[in-house]
């Protein structure tokens, strides 16, 4: 049986395992040669125009792409979309997707250290404030985010390392517990260090700046849409930096502690080392969204930084799924949209005047305190119960579906259950 | 005879007031196969997970390869060049059989942290040639049909196999099997006997076993050590250990108990 069918052994851990990479690459740069040329050239172009040069290149990036590589392409044109998304959308609009960026930054943090490592956390939001305090305060200083973003995903690393520390002596709940003391401790020095985060009243944030008048070159990054393009470059990098880790042997060690701790020793992972990592990484990752988040919305509380935030991004991760990095995209989808629906779904109901009684109640409903709270619970119910995948689990399934279009059959994604796997060395 | 590749000295381990090894002193020498037996509870897993550093030894001393591993972490004995399977699969549930064996070749990267998070062309190369020697495990246990699945789905044979692929990827010395033939149907048993043979004959590996199957203990053992109540009985060929009067009577129990 040596003639299978094999390629490279190079193929696997390529991220576009069919090819087209260096196409997808060199399709994004000719994009931002182009943009970047009409605006030198100070092309003023209306949103047909936008649409229309998308449009058009996305026909001849397709034409290129398709002849190398599937999943190259429908990437290519995802970055098309989301490069030309703030000519076309009204800034409103940019900014919830700038806010889509900065969850799914945390949320790649959390893929590798919830869904590789198995390591729960509740303490995420005391990374976050540790990004956004560092930057804002780094800013406030005059340094500029080639400093204040770096330090302050140094900083949050150092801080993940010790939040870690637990880890290596609990899991399961006791481990969420755990964090979750930590992260109080956090939320309590940063409401009570006057001096250096005005406590409770909060501190207004800088926007971010790139260079230093003294270098005779600065940019001030102030409106929705460059805040937008540095998010999306922010994640980007921090999306790379994930699949990277999860192509590598520091994931598979995640991994394999995950899944048997025994095993992994035995096979040579050092567990005390793989989870502090673990952390570092996920933690480094947080207090990078944390930073620009606080430059986003321009002012930062402890207030903002509680248990719910913590539970938020969890929540986030059980919606988008845990099995695959666009479980963190999906999730953050749904982190941003979510608060919209309820207001929407307030906005909605008929007065409750008039009514019978059970109607009365059911219209009031959605402007009773704690129904976002409660929407959000019953959502995670639903979501364990029938798609512990997630909303990149559904995705996968509508996929194949179209795939398979004519010989779908009904049971095929029924739960297979197992019985034989041993739990008692997790 | 050539200097032995594994020394245990009067190994005890104590849980409790149960003394699970009780002064287990034996010695393997390099390439050939050696089998534990004994009755349930007689201790034979328990020496695994000594030898394999899961265990604290309440007293004695292994020896590996000329290094004291007695007090070594349990991470770095995979390094000295000792694979375990384990008796009830300790496999990586959710992940691939490709990624399993991967895990096994972890022993051998170079490249760190930094390396992997930026994929560098060093780790990349390092990956491809993870790779390579994975795909030779693969060929050796004919395992190219369930590469890319997923451990949960697959049945208890080939999990079996995957296991044992796991150890050998990691290209060790000495390999500790868990019984190896638990849980299989004949042809899988006999299929491992000449998969065992084949690890001391091609790969020259050293093979301790823990095996309940006589037959399979009889076509591949060298050496067999029977063990009782944590102590050893009897060590010697495999028809030897099983004539041994201590053996039969731990099996059978002795007349005047029966």
């Amino acid at each position: 049986m040596r003639f299978l069918l094999r390629t490279s052994y190079g193929q696997d851990i390529r991220l576009f395992p069919f090819g087209g990479a260096p196409a997808l690459w060199t399709g994004l740069a000719l994009w931002a040669a182009i943009v970047g040329g009409l605006n030198v050239a100070s092309l003023p172009l209306v949103r047909e125009g936008w649409l229309a040069l998308a449009a058009g290149y996305a026909l001849v990036f397709g034409l290129v792409l398709s002849r190398w590589g599937g999943a190259a392409f429908w990437y290519g044109l995802l970055g098309v979309a989301v490069i030309v998304a703030p000519m076309l959308v009204g800034t409103y609009f940019v900014g919830q997707l700038t806010f889509v960026f900065v969850y799914a930054i945390a949320g790649v943090g959390l893929v590798i250290l919830l869904g590789l490592a198995g390591q729960i956390s509740l303490g995420h939001a005391a990374f976050f404030a540790c990004g956004a305090y560092v930057a804002a305060i780094l800013n406030a200083e005059g340094w500029d985010i080639l400093v204040s973003l770096p330090a302050a995903v140094l900083v949050s690393a150092v801080l993940g390392v010790v939040i870690g520390l637990p880890a290596l002596r609990m899991t399961g709940i006791y481990l969420g517990f755990a964090t979750y003391a930590f992260a109080f401790i956090v939320e309590e020095i940063l409401a009570r260090w006057d001096s250096v985060t005005n406590g409770t009243l909060g501190i207004a944030v800088g926007s971010p700046v790139l260079g230093y008048e003294s270098w005779g070159w600065q940019a001030v990054l102030e409106t929705e849409v460059e805040l937008y393009f540095l998010a999306l470059a922010l994640f980007v990098g921090t999306l790379v930096v994930g699949l990277n880790v999860q192509r590598s042997p520091t994931g598979r060690a995640m991994m394999a502690i995950r899944d048997s701790e025994t095993a992994a020793a035995s096979m040579g992972v050092n567990l005390a080392v793989t989870k502090t990592t673990a952390f570092a990484l996920s933690a480094a990752m947080a207090g990078l969204a944390g930073a620009l988040y606080g430059h986003v919305l321009h002012f930062i509380s402890p207030e903002q930084f509680t248990i719910l935030l913590s539970i938020n991004l969890l929540v986030m991760m059980i919606v988008g799924g845990l099995g695959a990095m666009h479980g963190a995209v999906f999730g953050a989808v749904f982190l941003v949209m979510m608060p919209q629906a309820i207001s929407a779904l307030k906005g909605a109901m008929p007065p409750a005047e008039g009514l019978p009684e059970v109607l009365a109640f059911l219209v009031s409903l959605p402007s009773a305190p704690g129904f976002e709270a409660g929407i959000y619970g019953l959502i995670i119910i639903l979501f364990i119960i029938f798609e512990p995948m997630g909303l990149h689990g559904l995705w996968l399934k509508v996929k194949t579906w179209f795939r398979l279009f004519p010989l779908y059959k009904k049971g095929m994604f029924k739960r297979q259950k197992s019985y034989m796997a041993s739990e008692r060395n997790r | 005879m050539s200097r032995p590749l594994l020394c245990v000295r009067d190994l005890a381990i104590q849980f409790g007031g149960v003394r699970a090894v009780d002064g287990a002193t034996f010695d393997v020498m390099p390439g050939e196969v050696f089998t534990i037996i004994g009755p349930n509870g007689a201790g034979k897993s328990t020496i695994f997970n000594l030898v394999s550093r899961i265990y604290d030894a309440t007293a004695g001393t292994i020896v590996f390869d000329g290094h004291d591993i007695t007090r070594m972490p349990v991470h770095r004995i995979a390094a000295q060049g000792i694979a375990r399977t384990f008796q009830n699969n300790e496999l990586f549930e959710y992940a691939t059989v490709l990624q399993n064996l991967l895990v096994g070749r972890h022993r051998h990267r170079r490249t760190g942290l930094l390396a992997h998070v930026l994929f560098t062309p060093g780790a990349r190369r390092e990956e491809e040639h993870h790779r390579r020697k994975v795909e030779e495990v693969i060929d050796f246990l004919d395992l190219q049909h369930y590469r890319d699945q997923s451990i949960a789905g697959l049945p208890y044979g080939v999990r079996k196999k995957v296991e044992l692929g796991r150890a050998l990827a990691a290209e060790p010395k000495l390999l500790l099997l868990d019984e190896p033939s638990s849980g299989l149907n004949v042809e899988e048993t006999e299929e491992m006997s000449f998969w065992i043979s084949d690890i001391k004959k091609l790969l020259g590996i050293t093979v301790v076993m823990i095996e309940h199957d006589m037959s399979l203990v009889n076509d591949v053992s060298d050496r067999v050590l029977a063990l009782n109540y944590g102590k050893v009985i009897a060590v010697g060929t495999p028809s030897e250990v099983q004539a041994h009067p201590e053996v039969v009577r731990a099996y059978l129990g002795s007349e005047d108990t029966a």
